[in-house]
């Protein structure tokens, strides 16, 4: 079982409160769709991604990002049990969608920096450790189930 | 994943903007690094204060960041460029280069709560491309 202190678990709820899941979700799901290009393999079907304008304009991959955010708001809600609330999400990620899960972390590292970039000075190496901590579990429940 | 004119000219127009804060963007880096990856610490065992405040995390921080100038200004040939320091870090200092990229990814963060505007995707592309070029360059003697 993750172990959580009385710090970070005030911080992921603290960044989660102050965040716009209908900004930040967006952002960081387009941004990880320019900088890492590959992972357009996965949104076929989600119409014109043919350069960084177009992606961000995309109102497909902003929906996309939105549902991820809320997908995340369930593990903050859950921060005990991470991996039993990703279980079902995890094995649709492999059977269903058949993402390759290193690309879980170049999604959390651009919402790392999409968060960074909104709070500034506030988002310390302490916020910096603890979010990223959390990322790091929701990326291990999420590959959890593959096989 | 090599760098086109169109990534040299942003790093360069972004490294131009940036430059003058180099000195801290290098010192919090460096902080955020050990914060976020504790495993890093190890490189720096003979430093009694690594914290925000510390004036060795802050001299180094403005010494890898000269490395990052010297790169900017080597930018067609990083190899070439970046050769003594990639011996330096292969024979002496003997740094796993996974290093190298949690490293990066401090100095994008970095740079993103300093420069939010300056940061778009686009760019971003550009600099994480730039700074995995670097890291290649650094990890070119190693073996």
């Amino acid at each position: 079982m993750v172990e959580w202190t009385d710090f970070e678990r005030a911080t992921i709820m603290d960044i989660f409160s102050k965040i716009d899941y209908d900004v930040v979700g967006p952002r960081a799901l387009s941004r990880c769709l320019v900088v890492y290009p590959w992972t357009q393999r996965y949104f076929g079907n989600f119409g014109n991604l043919y350069n960084a304008a177009a992606i961000i304009a995309n109102p497909l991959v902003a929906k996309h990002g939105t549902t991820i955010l809320h997908g995340m708001d369930r593990a903050m809600k859950n921060m005990d049990n991470i991996k039993e609330t990703y279980a079902e999400l995890s094995v649709l990620h492999s059977e269903k969608l058949h993402v390759d899960p290193d690309n879980f972390k170049l999604l959390s590292d651009c919402l790392t920096i999409v968060v960074a970039a909104q709070w500034g000075k506030e988002f310390t190496g302490e916020v910096q450790a603890a979010f990223q901590k959390f990322l790091a579990v929701v990326v291990s429940s999420l590959g959890r189930q593959y096989h | 994943m090599s760098l086109t004119d169109k990534d040299k000219a942003t790093v360069k127009a972004l490294w131009a903007k940036i430059q003058k804060s180099a000195d801290a963007i290098g010192a919090d880096a460096l902080y955020r690094l050990f914060t976020v990856y504790p495993q890093s610490k190890i490189y720096f065992s003979h430093w009694s204060d690594l914290g925000p405040n510390s004036s060795s995390v802050k001299a180094h921080g403005k010494k890898v960041m000269g490395g990052v100038a010297l790169a900017v200004s080597k930018i067609d040939d990083l190899t070439r460029g970046l050769l003594e320091l990639s011996e330096q870090h292969a024979f002496q200092l003997r740094v796993d280069p996974a290093n190298f990229k949690l490293l990066s990814h401090c100095i994008l963060v970095v740079i993103a709560t300093m420069y939010p505007q300056d940061l778009s995707p686009e760019v971003h592309v550009c600099l994480d491309k730039f700074l995995a070029n670097l890291a290649l360059a650094l990890s070119e003697r190693y073996r």
